[in-house]
């Protein structure tokens, strides 16, 4: 089986800006893919490139294997959900999700068939006489989904559909989307901001900075094992310990940083002794106890309790380590008390510890 | 409550005093200048033309029988919304695209395209028609260039020709100004919304921009066509008398014949304006249709 959508060293310049940047992405059939990244990255270019409302300046774009680098959008099985929805305003919901089909001169009734099928699909069987303007952004959203899906499309691109909605539908729509893509089978590419959704919902993501792809990976893999400074900082929190490598052995590297920690981390990578390098270390992967941790642990140190901010599923501290450095360490609340020694306060003195595998060593 | 309500009745009256107030001047300009004088014409248009010109009052049908017996009025009609319709349709199809690219340009340009399309409102629209005259004569830049290719010399004024000429020139901005500012509004993402469902450019423009575009279209059409068809100074500046509009059989009714006809003038305009409504609210409601 042929990918279902194939960029090869694609490249989109406007005026000087390069926008995207020899970009080479492979999307299975019936893959969940999300293209992550800030604004400004190069993530919905790509999409319109696929789209076809941008041609790329160089290299290629296959969809199931046909190059379709300079085929115009209305000839392309492809369809958009747009960020605004672009549902026509003069045209009923049954008209704006029948007009893929009237374009395709689908017989009437075969389309009003369809159109009906497609408005269960989204659970507005009773709207289709509606106007656009009479429904709510979520409604009006899944209007903008049925619309795309009628036609059945080999690939359906996503620009950050759920951009508009409030944070409680937001939640519900990525549900929604992703049952609807498991049920329909077709690939979905997602363009999104938001790193959350992208985790929760893709198979895999491809992370996004100036234009180029920095990691492709399955959401375990970017979050857990990110190969550079920004996809770890992009993608989640975490704290970079900074300095030189001062020793190698096998999957692990030691760090000593500038204000003499020595720190050992995972590296899938051998680092050459002496160069610069960063400990990306997740606050929720360390520990803070009052008492030293018993048996051989990587690495610990002694600190301070700078700051507490308790957010109710957690409470993050802000620790200092000798008197320039300050770690972020979370803590899950898994105990339901209102004792307040059950919580760090600060102030209070304790040791900051994690094995070496929870802190991933990049190479600058 | 006995004072409160006294206030406030009192506090209505006076709000009331002041909104008749405030709409006075307006309303008697309009009864004096348009209702009245609305009523005299009616009533004209029904009455004897006297042999000095005065007008004496004994009811007749004649007048109208006239203008839609003889050939010199219903010409004049057929041709004043002819010319009309023309002007219209050829200012709308010039103007929809000049719209659409004064639309698509970054703001600093737009704005000094906009100013370009109003530059000619600085001159006399007399003496731009005068102009027109100049470049269409026989001697004119467009006979020299034709001349120039070895072709015969044409002859393009007066006529016909000349006065669409003049008219679509002098009525183009009429047309743009409302497309524009209905371009302004239209969702440029539908385009693409359109395309990606399937819609090829064509399509895309007649499914989606014409229909959300309408209501510029018709304010446009209407702004162009009803001064058209009552114009008279084109027709007669190029149109060297050959090419009578309505308002130059009009404007010879009531000021030049001898005696001045005013009767059958008032008819004329009585028969004008019952034709330019009924024209107008048919194409407002088709258009009105087309949007929903």
């Amino acid at each position: 089986m042929k990918p279902a959508i194939e960029l090869r060293s694609a490249v989109k310049r406007f005026g000087g800006v390069t926008a995207v940047d020899h970009v080479s992405l492979t999307i299975g059939d019936g893959e969940f893919f999300s293209l992550l990244g800030p604004s400004g990255c190069g993530k919905t270019t790509t999409l319109r490139m696929i789209a076809g409302f941008e041609f790329p300046d160089a290299g290629d774009i296959l969809l199931h294997g046909t190059s379709i680098g300079t085929t115009p959008p209305h000839q392309r099985r492809v369809n958009t959900v747009f960020q605004s929805y672009a549902l026509f305003p003069h045209m009923t919901v049954a008209g704006n999700i029948g007009f893929g089909l009237e374009m395709q001169r689908v017989a009437p009734t075969e389309r009003e068939r369809r159109v009906r099928e497609a408005l269960e699909l989204v659970r507005l069987a009773d709207y289709g006489g509606r106007w656009p303007r009479q429904l709510s952004g979520g409604q009006q959203q899944r209007v903008a989904l049925a619309r795309a899906l009628i036609n059945r499309p080999e690939v359906l691109l996503l620009d950050e559909p759920l951009g508009a909605l409030d944070q409680k539908l937001r939640k519900e729509m990525q549900l929604e989307l992703k049952r609807m893509q498991e049920r329909v089978g077709i690939t979905f590419i997602f363009v999104t901001h938001d790193q959350e959704e992208a985790l929760s919902m893709s198979d895999r993501i491809a992370v996004m900075h100036h234009g180029r792809v920095l990691q492709i990976g399955t959401p375990t893999a970017i979050y857990e094992r990110p190969n550079c400074r920004f996809v770890a900082d992009f993608i989640g929190d975490t704290n970079f310990l900074d300095g030189r490598i001062t020793a190698n052995r096998a999957g692990h590297a030691v760090i000593t940083t500038d204000d003499g920690l020595v720190i050992t981390g995972t590296s899938d990578r051998s680092l050459t002794i002496g160069s610069t390098a960063t400990v990306s270390l997740r606050p929720e992967k360390a520990r803070l106890t009052v008492d030293v941790p018993p048996g051989d642990i990587a690495n610990c140190f002694a600190t301070t309790v700078d700051r507490v901010d308790y957010i109710g599923s957690d409470t993050r501290m802000l620790v200092r380590i000798g008197s320039e450095r300050t770690v972020s360490v979370w803590e899950q609340n898994n105990r339901s008390t209102l004792d307040r020694d059950a919580y760090w306060q600060p102030g209070e003195a304790g040791y900051l510890w994690w094995p070496a595998e929870n802190g991933l060593v990049l190479a600058e | 409550m006995a004072i409160g309500g006294i206030t406030a009745a009192g506090a209505r009256s006076g709000a009331r005093r002041r909104l008749a107030m405030l709409l006075a001047p307006g309303l008697f300009w309009l009864i004096a200048f348009f209702a009245i004088p609305l009523v005299v014409v009616l009533a004209y248009s029904f009455a004897v033309p006297g042999p000095t010109g005065r007008v004496e009052w004994r009811f007749t049908l004649e007048n109208y029988q006239r203008l839609f017996g003889e050939t010199l009025y219903v010409s004049a009609y057929v041709r004043s919304l002819w010319v009309g319709l023309l002007t219209t349709l050829i200012c709308l199809v010039a103007g929809y695209p000049l719209a659409l690219f004064i639309v698509r340009q970054p703001p600093a340009w737009r704005a000094a395209l906009l100013f370009l399309i109003l530059i000619p409102f600085w001159t006399n629209f007399l003496v731009r028609t005068y102009a027109w005259m100049i470049i269409l004569s026989n001697n004119g830049i467009v006979n020299t260039a034709i001349q120039s290719l070895g072709l015969p010399r044409q002859i393009l004024y007066p006529g016909e020709g000349a006065v669409l000429v003049g008219l679509v020139y002098g009525q183009l901005p009429f047309m743009v100004l409302p497309l524009v500012a209905a371009l302004d509004r239209f969702d440029f993402t539908l385009m693409e919304a359109a395309a990606d469902l399937g819609a090829s450019r064509r399509r895309a423009f007649w499914h989606i921009m014409l229909p959300l575009t309408a209501p510029g279209i018709a304010a446009g059409s209407v702004l162009v066509f009803i001064p058209t068809v009552g114009q008279f100074v084109v027709s007669d500046l190029l149109g060297g008398a050959k090419v009578d509009f309505l308002g130059n059989l009009l404007q010879r009714l009531f000021t030049r014949s001898n005696p001045p006809n005013w009767p059958l003038g008032s008819a004329m305009a009585v028969i004008f304006m019952v034709v330019l409504t009924i024209a107008i609210v048919a194409y407002f409601r088709a258009t009105a249709e087309e949007r929903r």
